[in-house]
């Protein structure tokens, strides 16, 4: 028996020992925590993400950490479920006490755990799309990709200029989709344009040639505008051009990775859609201010990962900069990283120059979009006809 | 409606009938000689896909296909050595689950080999954009290697239950399993040899299909239950019906886009479903006496 009972002060001796030295350990070092959808239906966006943030964050210690303190990421793999969000963020504020998170990739995801960022006071920097994520203004609550409305206002913008005023949209019936052609609807009346078919279809549509024909058969349709992720995105561009219909085509923010182009093969040719800079990179011009860092960090991630890069990553690399650079302003505290984010003024990124303010948890203007159009298989910056 | 608009979407239902139609043809050989619904269907029109992408980067376009329906033929056969062959007369409820068992491990198994991304073949003649002209109907040439396709399938299954031992034995089997057994046909082989035939045929299909719809690893569910609602329409077990269900199923769902949104395109096929398993269970085509004598 008091053998037992000293076995136990031992453990314990030790156990305080250890705690000790984990703590002296842990001193200098800085834990931000990444809910991303690595695996799943939305990998398309967490794997580059999640690559993104690991690299920057490698990089970053190699060359001494940020003020001397090395940063500790820890990714969470959601597989774009809101209930796996939900845990892992209560798990990474909670348990962890991670100074800040990065992620989640996905809005939906985004709005399920943006309660708990906000009652945990802990920086949320979310890699959703959609606007109602930042609008209302959570404090604690920021989003680094271009909103919707400006993806749609950019496409309105130049079908103006081109005079067209009768347009289709058609949308996949996913959140995405949903919340794209709610937006399409809403704006149109703002420029004159009257959207004179609106249709939804299943986001595992496999042909939509019936549908291609109904449009087709209302002479007064000047453009069509599709709000979809693939495969949907380019077998719309080839039922259009099999049907020898020759009208503008648009597509979404979405349609941003090369792969999807080469998907729809030789119908992707004058597809015109809005997207951040990153896809262009080489024919900006050197005053641009993000020329630099966009080809640094597109020529880094296809040197590492062999894969090309994306504007989804690009999401990723602002979320986990726009943080570093809080920190190194404003240390290892919460409150103080949030005021730091906030106060960001002209701060490049992949997405486009972020100025945050108390109203304005975004910080992108609609000219961090640029209308791109592909030619010859590669994308290319659109000039107009 | 105007004649063109007619007839453009007679074509866009004929294209998703026939490959509503394969399918359903790969679910009736299985069921002719075992008496199961094979859910693991739509996965072989997957992999035939899948496995001629693949070898399609190293060998040319007609060689990729055969050896990718050999291949998918093999593991057909595969599937049914290791998972129903060896069962002591298993009851038809434990086989289906098997098959569904069997369906999510070849989606997963397709996700870890080529991932998420959408993959598809060259199209057989011309590329994306080319369309053939029927007066002032537009058709991509693919269209017509599916129908191609479909018609050569139906045609050689046909002669080949009719006039060949093999499939002579294969029908006997479906007519009465003892009999068959009493007359010294193996069952176990005929079993086997539906399973590779149906895998062949998916494969087929999953190849002929893959430069319109692409093919990706989950790609088969959906065409599971659209060629298990024209199996059902037609008549389990009756090949031709089958393709007469497909291409009427397929020129509803096309036809349907011109009176109600295009989301409600496949609330209809399951609604045809849902009435014909009311009105007439044993299918449009099928016979109610002979209904009567099936397990299932």
């Amino acid at each position: 028996m008091r053998l037992h009972k000293g076995k136990k002060i031992g453990a314990l001796l030790l156990a305080c020992l250890l705690g000790a030295g984990l703590a002296t350990a842990q001193a200098g070092v800085i834990k931000v925590g990444a809910i991303f959808a690595v695996t799943g239906g939305a990998s398309f966006l967490g794997g580059p993400e999640a690559r993104t943030a690991e690299m920057v964050v490698e990089k970053v210690n190699a060359a001494g950490g940020i003020n001397g303190d090395t940063i500790e990421l820890i990714v969470k793999d959601s597989a774009g479920s809101s209930e796996k969000a939900i845990s892992f963020a209560k798990q990474l504020i909670e348990e962890e006490q991670v100074l800040a998170i990065i992620g989640p990739s996905t809005s939906g995801e985004s709005m399920k755990i943006k309660q708990i960022a906000e009652q945990g006071k802990t920086v949320l920097l979310s890699c959703g799309a959609a606007e109602v994520i930042v609008d209302p203004v959570g404090p604690y609550v920021f989003k680094t990709p271009q909103k919707d409305s400006f993806a749609a206002r950019k496409i309105f913008q130049d079908m103006k200029r081109r005079g067209i005023s009768r347009i289709a949209v058609v949308a996949g019936n996913t959140g995405f989709g949903k919340a794209g052609k709610g937006q399409l609807l809403k704006i149109a009346p703002q420029f004159g344009i009257e959207v004179v078919a609106a249709e939804t279809y299943d986001k595992k549509s496999t042909d939509l040639s019936a549908l291609v024909a109904k449009l087709k058969a209302d002479s007064g349709i000047e453009a069509v505008v599709n709000w979809s992720i693939v495969p949907a995105q380019a077998i719309i561009a080839k039922n259009i051009r099999q049907a020898g219909w020759q009208v503008p085509l648009y597509q979404s923010h979405g349609f941003g990775n090369i792969k999807y182009v080469e998907a729809a093969g030789a119908a992707a040719e004058g597809i015109i859609f809005p997207a951040g800079r990153l896809l262009v990179a080489d024919s900006l011009p050197d005053s641009d201010p993000q020329k630099e860092l966009l080809l640094e960090y597109r020529d880094a991630y296809q040197a590492k990962f062999k894969e090309a890069a994306s504007t989804f990553g690009g999401h990723g690399y602002d979320a986990i900069t726009i943080l570093l650079r809080a920190i190194e302003l404003a240390g290892n505290d919460r409150d103080k990283v949030r005021d730091a984010i906030e106060q960001l003024k002209g701060f490049p990124g992949t997405g486009g120059v972020f100025t945050f303010s108390a109203e304005d948890h975004n910080g992108l203007d609609i000219d961090s979009f640029v209308m791109l159009t592909v030619k010859d298989g590669t994308f290319v910056l659109y000039n107009g006809q | 409606m105007t004649p063109d608009l007619f007839f453009q979407y007679l074509f866009a239902g004929v294209t998703y009938g026939a490959i509503y139609a394969i399918v359903a043809i790969g679910f009736n050989i299985i069921y002719n000689t075992t008496g199961i619904i094979n859910f693991a269907q739509g996965e072989f029109v997957m992999l035939g896909g899948m496995i001629a992408i693949s070898l399609h980067q190293v060998m040319p376009l007609p060689l990729a296909i055969t050896l990718a329906v050999a291949l998918t033929m093999v593991i057909g056969a595969a599937i049914e050595i290791i998972f129903i062959r060896w069962l002591q007369s298993p009851s038809v409820l434990r086989l289906i689950i098997i098959t569904i068992g069997v369906s999510i491990l070849l989606r997963e198994a397709a996700l870890h080999i080529w991932g998420e991304s959408i993959r598809s073949l060259p199209y057989f003649y011309g590329n994306e954009i080319s369309s053939i002209s029927l007066g002032s109907v537009h058709l991509s040439p693919q269209v017509l290697w599916v129908i191609a396709a479909c018609g050569i399938m139906v045609a050689g299954l046909s002669l080949f239950f009719k006039y060949t031992p093999t499939g002579r034995e294969m029908r006997a089997c479906s007519a009465n399993r003892t009999a068959a057994i009493l007359c010294g046909i193996s069952t176990r082989n005929m079993v086997t040899l539906s399973f590779m035939l149906s895998a062949g045929i998916g494969a087929v299909a999953g190849c002929v299909m893959s430069p319109i719809t692409y093919t990706q690893y989950d790609s088969g569910t959906g065409l599971a239950i659209k060629g298990f609602t024209v199996a059902i329409l037609g008549g389990l077990g009756n090949s031709m019906a089958a393709v007469a269900a497909g291409i009427l199923l397929g020129i509803i769902e096309a036809f349907s886009v011109s009176v109600v949104p295009l989301a409600f395109q496949d609330a209809i096929a399951i609604t045809i479903l849902l009435a014909i398993l009311f009105v007439k269970p044993h299918g449009l085509f099928g016979s109610s006496v002979a209904a009567r004598l099936k397990d299932f």
